[in-house]
C-alpha cells in the first residue's frame, strides 16, 4: 500500500510504509547534523529505526546553514 | 594570560570558557571555503548557523558541517527569519535535536524593514525555552530595562544590536551599551550592526564582553582580512577598556616637561 507524504512542503509518494530512517535513505539524506519533524513533532535520532511513516504524514527535515 | 598587559580572563558563557571574544557569522559568504578561511583569520570560537529545509531537489550540496567543523567550533544556532515566540522554540528544538546541545540564539523580529527585535514575543520566548532547559544568549534592542527583565528571566547572554541587522551603521547609542554593560551579570555581546574593525572595538572599549559579525566581514571587499581586522579590533578594544583610558581634556597639556627648556 502506498504512502503520501509532504516533506517540506513537496508531496512524496512512495510505495511502502516507511521508517524515519529508510525515508531519510530514499532521500540521499544522511541521518547525521540532520533533524526531523513529523507532524509537528521532532522525531528523537534514537528512533529512526522504529518510527513508522503514515499516509498523509507531514515531515520538516532541516540542517545547519550559514546565518548570522 | 601571562604576557604583560593580556587579557586575564576568558570570555564565559553560561560556565562554557572562550579565549577568542570575536564570535562571526556563516551568512552571505561567497562560499562555505571562504567562511572556513575567515573563521581561521578571525581566531573566532563560536559561529552563528541557521537552521534551514534541507534541500530535496539536491542533497549533495555542499554541506556547512563539511567545511566548518562542529566538533572544534560551536555552532550557535539563531532564530533568524522567526517573527513569533512559537516559531523560535519549534527552529531550536529542531536545531538542539541535529546538533545535540542547548546552547541557542534567541532572534524574534518584529518588523522585515528595520529586522529590530519584537522584545515583548523575545521576552515571552525566553522565558519558556529556559523552562525547557535551553542556554539562550538573546538578540535585543539596546533598552536597558529590557536587558535587566531578560536577564532575570535566565538569559546566559545579553546581546544587544549596535544598529540594525547588516546595516554596517556601527554603535548608535553608545550610552544605552554602556548602561547596559553596567547593570548587566551576564556577559552583553554586541549584536548586529558592526560595519568595521573600529565599531568592534568601539563596542569592546565601552566594556562589552564580546562582538558578533557577519555582515561587516561577510560583504567586506576581503572578508578573510577583514576578519583578521576584526580579531586585532576586538582584542584592542578589549585592552583598552581594561587598562582605562585617560580622561578626555579640552585643552592641550605637553607631552615633554616645560621645565629645562632652553
Amino acid at each position: 500500500m502506498g504512502v503520501r507524504l509532504t516533506v517540506n512542503g513537496e508531496e512524496r509518494s512512495f510505495e511502502t510504509a516507511l521508517s524515519v530512517r529508510a525515508l531519510l535513505t530514499e532521500l540521499g539524506l544522511e541521518p547525521a547534523k540532520i533533524a526531523v519533524e513529523r507532524n509537528r513533532e521532532i522525531v528523537p535520532r534514537s528512533q529512526y529505526d522504529t518510527v513508522a511513516i503514515r499516509d498523509g504524514d507531514r515531515l520538516e527535515i532541516v540542517q545547519f546553514i550559514g546565518g548570522g | 594570560m601571562s604576557e604583560p598587559g593580556g587579557d586575564p580572563k576568558p570570555l564565559v558563557i553560561a560556565g562554557n570558557s572562550y579565549r577568542s571574544r570575536l564570535i562571526i557569522g556563516t551568512g552571505k559568504y561567497q562560499s562555505y571555503e571562504q567562511n572556513a578561511r575567515a573563521l581561521e583569520a578571525s581566531g573566532a570560537e563560536i559561529v552563528t548557523v541557521a537552521v534551514r529545509r534541507v534541500n530535496l531537489s539536491d542533497p549533495r550540496q555542499p554541506k556547512l558541517i563539511d567545511f566548518i567543523d562542529p566538533k572544534k567550533v560551536t555552532y550557535l544556532p539563531n532564530t533568524a527569519g522567526c517573527f513569533t515566540g512559537e516559531d523560535a522554540i519549534r527552529t531550536l528544538r529542531l536545531a538542539r535535536e541535529a546538533g545535540g546541545w542547548n546552547l541557542v540564539k534567541l532572534e524574534v523580529l518584529g518588523d522585515c524593514k528595520t529586522l529590530y527585535p519584537d522584545m515583548l514575543e523575545t521576552l515571552r520566548a525566553a522565558e519558556m525555552l529556559t523552562g525547557d532547559g535551553f542556554q539562550v544568549m538573546v538578540y535585543c534592542n539596546d533598552d536597558p530595562m529590557m536587558a535587566k527583565r531578560l536577564e532575570n528571566l535566565g538569559a546566559v547572554a545579553i546581546m544587544p544590536l549596535a544598529s540594525p541587522i547588516g546595516s554596517g551603521l556601527g554603535i548608535q547609542s553608545p550610552i544605552n551599551i554602556r548602561l547596559i554593560v553596567e547593570e548587566a551579570k551576564v556577559p552583553v555581546i554586541v549584536d548586529a550592526g558592526i560595519g568595521t574593525a573600529s565599531d568592534a572595538a568601539i563596542a569592546m572599549e565601552l566594556g562589552c564582553d564580546a562582538v558578533i559579525s557577519n555582515t561587516g566581514i561577510a560583504e567586506a571587499k576581503d572578508p578573510v582580512t577583514m576578519a583578521r581586522a576584526m580579531k586585532h579590533a576586538v582584542e584592542a578594544g578589549r585592552l583598552a577598556y581594561l587598562a582605562g583610558r585617560m580622561a578626555k581634556k579640552r585643552y592641550a597639556d605637553p607631552s615633554s616637561p616645560l621645565a629645562g627648556l632652553i
